[in-house]
């Protein structure tokens, strides 16, 4: 529509500039993952001389990687599941049912959403400790364990999700779900086959909010797990404890920890970029 | 059954998952914790005394609390303004007609991808070890000395590291205001004689207010709350003196083990976030009236 003008040029150089001052950090951890630490020391700014991978060897041993990566993927991926099917079946109750009832359950989940984590954390941990009990030789135990936390998650997820979804759910004409009531449907059936599938859209900004905050949370699980299950951000942890000024094992962890997060982002950030406005929007 | 009483069971059936989590993690841990601001819990100990209101007085008499309230409270007013400065200004920037317009976004939005305690840590190597040798080599003296080692330095650091990570964000929700600009309106300014700067300050900052209102809360909510960053980048550092709110709650209850004194902080803590949220609330309701 417009010609390319020297004037779209120059903003072109300018945002290019920007864009590199803004790569800059990564581009530096990971040039330098590749160095010794004398290389590191000496010049900080240069390539390595070889890439040689024995920090990236090294870390993935030291930090335990695989295992924090799989603790990661296991709690968010059950999460973001339970959030998705419970805050779904919540909202389209809470939508379709008019009772008083119904209007103060949702109120209290919206309210809710302004009480910030640290404001109940000193708490949670106590009462999650209380909870340890042994059913059938099982224990079952609320802190240290992944159920533990994929259950807490659903706690302090389910308040925005159910606020989403209701928003959504709200705009499908209810004329839908009763022409399959007439044809013969439950309402249990009416809900899998006919509600949850419209629900698409949203379930992705759901999982992308949700996702996003669960797989680079830190506090929770720093509470919640101790060291026993290490997650991804927790390992990171326990490692700069340990290795404080060994950068060179440090930064092959970071480009390590960062680089299944870039591959996510290159393959659904249309998704993504979606979801986070539909969320701020709200 | 009767119809009525199978939708009740379906009602509460349906509930019942999150009602059962969202209790047991957000509803008795808060009020149990307003219940413990007025004892002299430790944690540990199975003897509970009341104390009244003890807890929130040493809570306001506490010189320490009191300076990572002041440092939070400066280190929030600069995010806001900055982070939607930055955040508007590459949106703006976003969406011209550029080439590498994609790319520009892509890049800007990436770090807000990753958790501010790994971000953290990339920026604290950054910061000791990058920042220093260019800064020798280069002679510059105060780039030397790393900006975290000293508590101005490292504040103006924390905010950096803070824009670059958030600002990125806010650019997303300004494009989409920014988009939803109709096209006409700004070809009719052009039509009638409207320079760029105009256009901007009469068409696109106004169209673009309710996105405003939006960052400027998010901006303010995420820089009161901040932790993972504080944490991984300055540990609060150098001695305590960049110690936010957060981290201070936290280490009250959890390393000096005051847990009483530490849940009056966290109640404290809760109802300015409280008051945030109301004042963003009122001011997004005005707005919809006003349209």
């Amino acid at each position: 529509m417009k010609k390319y003008s020297w004037k779209m040029a120059i903003i072109e150089v300018f945002g290019l500039a920007l864009f590199i001052i803004y790569m800059i950090p990564f581009y530096l951890m990971f040039i330098n993952s590749f160095k010794s630490r004398r290389e590191i020391i000496q010049d900080t700014t240069s390539l390595p001389d070889t890439w040689n991978s024995s920090n990236y060897t090294a870390a993935i041993e030291k930090m335990d990687f695989w295992s924090a990566f799989a603790n990661s993927m296991i709690i968010t991926f059950f999460s973001l599941i339970i959030i998705v099917f419970c805050s779904a079946m919540a909202a389209w109750v809470l939508v379709r049912s008019k009772t008083r009832v119904s209007k103060i359950l949702f109120f209290i989940f919206i309210a809710a959403m302004i009480i910030p984590f640290q404001a109940v954390m000193l708490p949670l941990v106590k009462l999650m400790g209380m909870i340890d009990f042994t059913i059938f030789e099982f224990n079952f135990h609320m802190l240290r364990s992944h159920y533990g936390l994929i259950f807490m998650y659903l706690g302090f997820g389910c308040s925005m999700s159910i606020f989403l979804y209701h928003g959504f759910i709200k705009g499908i004409p209810i004329e839908l779900e009763e022409a399959a009531i007439i044809d013969g449907c439950s309402k249990w059936k009416v809900f899998w086959k006919v509600v949850f599938p419209m629900l698409k859209p949203i379930t992705v900004t759901v999982m992308v909010l949700n996702g996003i905050w669960i797989w680079n949370d830190f506090l929770l699980p720093s509470l919640t797990l101790g060291g026993s299950i290490p997650t991804i951000p927790l390992a990171m942890q326990m490692f700069f404890g340990q290795f404080t000024k060994q950068w060179e094992l440090a930064l092959a962890a970071l480009t390590l920890a960062i680089i299944p997060v870039i591959i996510f982002y290159l393959i659904a950030q249309r998704h993504i970029i979606k979801g986070i406005i539909a969320g701020a929007i709200k | 059954m009767s119809k009525k009483r199978r939708n009740q069971l379906l009602f509460w059936g349906f509930l019942s998952p999150v009602l059962i989590a969202f209790t047991i993690t957000v509803i008795i841990p808060f009020f149990m914790g307003i219940f413990y601001t007025f004892t002299d819990w430790n944690g540990v100990s199975k003897n509970i005394q009341f104390v009244g209101i003890e807890n929130y007085i040493s809570m306001f008499k506490d010189k320490e609390f009191g300076h990572s309230f002041v440092i939070t409270v400066i280190y929030t007013i600069i995010n806001v303004v900055l982070m939607n400065g930055i955040g508007f200004l590459l949106a703006f920037l976003v969406t011209r007609q550029l080439k590498t317009r994609n790319l520009l976004r892509t890049g800007f939005f990436l770090p807000n991808l990753i958790g501010g305690l790994i971000l953290g840590f990339i920026w604290q190597f950054i910061f000791n070890s990058a920042v220093t040798s260019v800064g020798k080599m280069a002679g510059v003296d105060f780039l030397s000395t790393s900006l975290l080692g000293e508590t101005k330095t490292a504040i103006i650091a924390m905010t950096l590291v803070a824009n670059w990570q958030y600002a990125g964000y806010l650019m997303v929700i300004y494009v989409a205001a920014l988009q939803n600009i109709p096209e006409e309106l700004i070809e009719a300014a052009k039509i009638d004689g409207a320079n760029g700067w105009q256009r901007l300050k009469h068409i696109m900052i106004p169209m673009v207010m309710p996105a405003v209102t939006i960052n400027l809360f998010l901006a303010l909510s995420n820089s009161f709350k901040v932790y993972d960053l504080n944490l991984s980048l300055t540990n609060g550092g150098p001695g305590n003196s960049t110690e936010m709110l957060s981290m201070h709650i936290y280490k009250e209850a959890f390393i000096l083990n005051n847990m009483g004194i530490g849940q009056a902080k966290a109640v404290f803590f809760f109802i300015i976030v409280a008051i945030i949220a109301i004042v963003q609330v009122y001011f997004s309701k005005k707005r919809e009236v006003e349209l």
